[in-house]
């Protein structure tokens, strides 16, 4: 493979690691059954507060924990509004999409320019030296690395443990958990927060690493909603949200690299909306049941381990309230 | 282990869901708890079972009073309940729900779950893949899981919500024999709630009649179904000698219906109806029944064959255009799907009446107004439909359907209603018939199906057969059919 | 007597604390609140100029929220009208360049009207198709094709409608006298037609909702399509209608942006009116003249918070801050009432 290839390949993954990171958040939040649409608010909220609270005090690591901090928040005021307040979860996260990018921009009005410090890239001893592998994925910022191990972590954690299905039992059906002995509004609260931190880690991840700096208007607008829809896309399982996530980022190289090569005529406005017609495509592989055909047409053997991998269903009690009486 | 309930009070609002209720179970016994819908069982029993607490009396467990807080309370001390629904998780294996809730470490082990899990159900002779998802099974399939859960979280006391509903005569075979066995070698005390005599006749020890929140009667089994019936209504129940009407001319003509659907598939179905003439479909949940009604009905396109009504070629045509030609359709889940929640009394006649640009609402609340009192509704016309009860819903959901149509698609028109009320839907659809209106409806309740019909369709896994209800066709033999015995 | 306290309390919180928040967020960025909240209340009302101001984004933003109550009603949520405004600013924009030197104001405006209503309403019902006929969710296909409509704006000023002097993708040329809005006076800055039509517009769609069956079926959709399509209701027409006529409404809005606003196309020209105006709704429900009400306070924020930059050198996002804070804390003490027990339902249910 030559380097261009492989250097393509590596910024991809680079570039892909905020998409991942916000996808695996929302998708914990949502398979509790809480859907937390202020995405593209609170990544911008959280990137903009990791991005000072980093320069402030000179430390990466304050940086990212301030952004999780503002990112799982922002979660809890919505577990509270939706959970305790009763109301609609997609009013409330709207509300605070909006509420978010302005509070974002107007305190970061003084704070725009280039990052003093961003992180250093790490060269993963022995995995690093592997040909072609090792340059794609082990030749990173440490944020790429935390994405894989969380890719890892997640997917274990729902599908391999005991917590794992009361968490999927939250979302699915409340009922049955409850009568389990399962808490269920208290671990929709947690779920919350904890995916709402993830979201903030990814802000953080784009202004300390990915696009260092913080402008006005921020560059990453727009990607929570495709966040958003990847988690769709991914039928709520980490593996396929991940891949959305890379396939995201594999379009987006190949439209800036025929957008540099002039010998390619295609107007600018068309290149500037693939990752919108794209996202509107991936949805419509999910909703016009084209994925569930293609487990129809499997082998037998395949569809039974491909199952959990395709599915399209959303959490059946996703944003639905649960009373215990 | 031994229960006793001791003057359980339990009120919802006005209503008095239980009033000093006493009642006791033994080791070994299977006690069924009678007693029409609305007669106060399932809160009883979710009062037992920690899903319910009461507002005064007493649960005491060998000899000790115990408060459950929870359903989980309740299983510590050996009660456990199955549902009418299984609560379980649709999108989890059979394994993984069945080891979701047992006590275990932090990491699963499937092949340690899925060999305890047919360590039970061997005995039993349940059939139950581990790997298969839990929304792929039957409703009896469902069931079996649950009880075999259940027992694993080491309960004592089962208690089994109208557990009949909707599976098949195997498996209700299957069913009790695993009850009995677990009563009378295990010691085990079983609580079996419904409505249906023969259920009680065939299983219980003893029974214990409710009515009104009350307990009205209790009795030792061996007894017979007059004798239950009394003490049940009061008075002996005649059952309603089924009046054929001459019929009229055809109406109805479906050909060769082909559906394609997710889970089952119908086949070259064929049905011909006169008018005035009455058709049950039968069959368990997600045989084909509701496909086959709502493709008759113009809600789902099906993927061959034709379907005429009232001598109109309706196939491909939209619903719209089936009102239009005749159809009135009733859906079995009354608030999901025949209201609207949020809408008033006045706006859904409003809605189904006004056929200008404009609302008349002076003449809408005039028309409210005779209607309730027509269809016997008792409900304010001006609040919304969310605040009547099941009865008068479905006695509204009647005044909105169109008065003279060809053909009236009903899916359970009689769910969740109490004998007074179901019997009242079921007069109020034979003096339509009687006016030549031809009725489909589905079922799940075999004697609703034979008391109505003049003919019964019978549909297992897509396939299905017809038969006569004049020929002497018996529950029992109905019952086989369903189960897929053709 | 204590829950008559309760509840006033509850009704007047919210404002109080939004504003409280706000006064902290401004103390965070190291400027004086009352200083700001003076400058705020000049920048709406120190002079008829400034009024004609906050009537001037008062206009399109209650055009936008009377097609919001349409599709809320119908329970969609049409995130896309920011987008329908942009394609109606597109649409007029059009006509205004290849007509407005050669037809006097009067054709001239209903012209430019007509295809607004046609841009944003075409742009809508592809929103409606989307959803109706793909099933993709609303939000989705509306944050996309607004996405698309300020892309398609991006490259019209950048190439076909490029500036004679050329270079920067700022604006295209300003529009000629002949083809916007008249504004009433100098004093007044604002088109007295345009009111017009918005009062018109609301009184339209408080009958529309209140008499017509179109209403009663819109609500019906809206409440529970499977039961209002079993009960005879056209739901697809219903959705498909909602749709449009929001995007005709916002259409208007959007021509209001370009034909007055800025007298020319420019990037974003809906300025986040639509988004402004789903809060507003939020906040309002299906009730239109709470609505006209509610949009005439944001208005006055918006057209206040235009001095900022000029007096106290702060960014006018700003204004967000403030609409966002009132409607969150205005939903949290809704639902704070209901879990006590202390509220009416809301209408909307």
């Amino acid at each position: 493979m030559d380097d261009q290839l492989i250097n393509i390949f590596n910024s991809i993954i680079f570039n892909a690691t905020p998409l991942v990171i916000a996808g695996l958040g929302e998708t914990i939040t949502e398979r509790a059954g809480v859907v937390n649409l202020s995405l593209d608010g609170s990544i911008l909220l959280s990137a903009m507060f990791g991005f000072v609270a980093a320069g402030v005090s000179g430390s990466l690591l304050v940086g990212f924990i301030a952004a999780m901090i503002v990112g799982g928040l922002i979660a809890l005021l919505i577990a509270v509004a939706g959970i305790e307040l009763r109301q609609d979860q997609v009013a409330i996260g709207f509300v605070l999409t909006l509420l978010c990018a302005d509070l974002a921009q107007f305190l970061g009005q003084d704070y725009t320019g280039g990052s003093s410090v961003s992180l250093p890239e790490v060269h993963v001893p022995i995995l690093s030296d592997i040909p072609v592998i090792g340059a794609i994925f082990f030749d990173h910022p440490v944020i790429v690395y935390i994405s894989y191990m969380l890719i890892i972590a997640i997917w274990f954690w729902m599908f391999h443990t005991r917590p794992g299905l009361a968490h999927r039992a939250v979302g699915e059906r409340p009922q049955a958990a409850f009568a389990r002995g399962t808490d269920v509004n208290r671990l929709r609260y947690v779920y919350t927060i904890v995916g709402g931190a993830l979201v903030g880690l990814a802000g953080a991840a784009y202004t300390l690493s990915v696009k260092p700096g913080w402008t006005n208007p921020p560059s990453m607008r727009g990607d929570g909603w495709i966040a958003l829809a990847i988690v769709i896309f991914g039928g709520w399982h980490p593996f396929r949200v991940v891949f959305g996530a890379y396939l995201f980022a594999a379009l987006r190289a190949v439209a800036s690299t025929i957008q540099r090569d002039s010998s390619i005529d295609i107007p600018l406005v068309l290149l500037n909306g693939l990752p919108w017609l794209l996202m509107i495509f991936t949805l419509l592989l999910v909703s016009t049941g084209a994925l569930e055909r293609l487990l129809n047409i499997m082998p037998r053997a395949l569809q039974r381990s491909a199952r959990n991998l395709l599915r399209s269903d959303p959490p059946a009690a996703l944003g639905t309230r649960f009373d215990p009486d | 282990m031994n229960i006793d309930l001791r003057h359980i009070h339990k009120r919802f609002g006005a209503v008095k869901a239980n009033e000093d209720i006493s009642l006791s179970l033994k080791n070994g016994r299977i006690v069924g708890v009678l007693g029409e819908n609305g007669a106060g069982k399932s809160t009883l029993m979710k009062i037992l079972a920690g899903y319910q607490q009461p507002d005064t009396g007493q649960i005491v467990v060998d000899g000790h009073e115990v408060v459950f807080h929870s359903p989980l309370e309740a299983i510590a001390h050996g009660v456990g309940m199955l549902q009418q629904d299984p609560l379980d998780v649709g999108s989890f294996t059979v394994a993984e729900n069945f080891t979701y809730g047992l006590p275990g470490g932090v990491t699963l082990s499937r092949r340690a779950a899925a060999a305890q899990l047919r360590q039970i159900t061997a005995r039993f002779g349940f059939d139950l893949d581990p790997n298969l998802p839990v929304s792929d099974l039957s409703i009896g399939q469902r069931q079996q899981a649950e009880i075999v859960r259940l027992l694993a979280l080491g309960v004592k006391t089962l208690i089994l919500d109208e557990p009949t509903t909707g599976i098949s005569a195997e498996q209700k075979t299957l069913l009790f024999d695993a009850l009995k066995s677990l009563a009378q070698t295990d010691g085990m005390s079983v609580l079996l709630v419904s409505h249906k005599l023969e259920d009680v006749i065939a299983l219980c020890d003893e029974v214990v009649v409710l009515r009104a929140g009350r307990v009205v009667g209790a009795a030792e089994m061996p007894m017979s179904a007059e004798a239950l019936v009394e003490l049940m209504f009061g008075q002996g129940l005649t059952t309603r000698a089924h009046e054929p009407i001459p019929l009229g001319s055809s109406v109805v003509a479906v050909d060769n219906l082909h559906i394609r659907a997710k889970r089952v598939s119908v086949r070259d179905f064929s049905l011909h109806m006169r008018a005035g003439e009455v058709v049950g479909l039968a069959g368990l949940d997600g045989s084909g029944q509701e496909l086959i009604l709502r493709a008759c009905a113009g809600l789902i396109k099906p993927s061959g064959g034709s379907v005429s009504i009232g001598g109109r070629d309706m196939t491909g045509k939209s619903y719209r255009d089936y009102i239009a030609a005749g159809i009135a359709f009733g859906a079995a889940g009354r608030t999901e799907e025949g209201l609207i929640a949020g809408l008033t009394l006045t706006e859904h006649i409003a809605l189904t009446s006004t056929h200008g640009a404009l609302i008349d609402w002076g003449g809408a609340a005039a028309l409210t107004a005779t209607q309730l009192e027509q269809y016997n509704v008792r409900g304010v016309p001006t609040s919304p439909i969310e605040n009547l009860s099941g009865g008068n819903q479905q006695r509204l959901l009647m005044a909105l359907m169109p008065q003279n149509a060809v053909l009236m698609a009903l899916e359970q028109p009689t769910r969740g209603l109490d004998v007074d009320s179901a019997r009242w839907i079921w007069t109020q659809l034979l003096a339509r018939r009687a006016q030549g209106t031809a009725i489909l409806f589905t079922s799940p309740d075999l004697d609703e199906l034979v008391t109505y019909s003049d003919r019964i369709v019978v549909c297992f896994a897509g396939r299905h057969c017809e038969v006569p209800t004049w020929g002497g066709i018996t529950l029992d033999s109905l019952g086989h059919l369903i189960g897929g015995q053709f | 007597m204590t829950k008559v306290f309760v509840r006033f309390g509850l009704g007047i919180a919210p404002i109080l604390i939004s504003l409280a928040i706000t006064a902290l967020i401004i103390i965070l960025v190291g400027a004086e609140p009352g200083a700001v909240f003076q400058s705020v209340l000049e920048g709406a009302f120190r002079s008829t100029n400034a009024v004609g101001g906050v009537i001037n984004f008062w206009i399109p933003l209650v055009l936008v929220c009377m097609g919001l109550i349409v599709t809320f009603t119908a329970g969609l949520w049409n995130i896309g009208a920011e987008g329908q405004m942009v394609m109606g600013a597109i649409a007029a924009s059009f006509i205004a360049r290849s007509l407005g030197e050669s037809l006097p104001n009067a054709v001239l405006i209903p012209l430019e009207i007509v295809a607004a209503m046609l841009g944003g309403g075409a742009w809508a019902a592809l929103a409606g198709f989307l959803k109706v006929r793909l099933g993709i969710n609303e939000i989705f296909g509306g944050v996309a094709l607004n996405a698309l409509a300020n892309l398609f704006t991006v490259h019209l000023i950048a190439g076909p409608w490029q500036p004679p002097e050329g270079g920067s993708a700022q604006s295209t040329a300003p529009f000629a006298d002949a083809a916007l809005y008249p504004r009433l006076s100098p004093e007044y800055p604002f088109s007295l037609t345009a009111l017009i039509i918005a009062v018109v517009v609301i009184v339209l769609i408080v009958l529309a909702l209140r008499g017509t069956r179109w209403g009663l079926q819109l609500k019906a959709t809206g409440k529970n399509a499977k039961s209002a399509l079993l009960l005879g209701v056209p739901t697809t027409q219903s959705v498909m209608s909602a749709f449009i006529v929001c995007g005709v409404l916002a259409g208007i809005a959007g021509s209001y942006r370009v034909l007055l606003t800025y007298g020319s196309l420019r990037p974003f020209a809906s300025g986040g009116i639509g988004f402004l105006a789903l809060l507003v709704v939020l906040v309002a429900s299906t009730r239109a003249v709470w609505a006209a009400a509610i949009a005439f306070v944001f208005a006055v924020i918006l057209g206040g918070s235009t001095r900022l930059r000029v007096a106290l050198q702060l960014d006018q996002s700003l204004a967000g801050v403030l609409q966002g804070l009132l409607v969150l804390c205005v939903l949290l003490a809704d639902g704070l009432r209901q879990r006590l027990g202390l509220g009416e339902e809301r209408a909307d249910g």
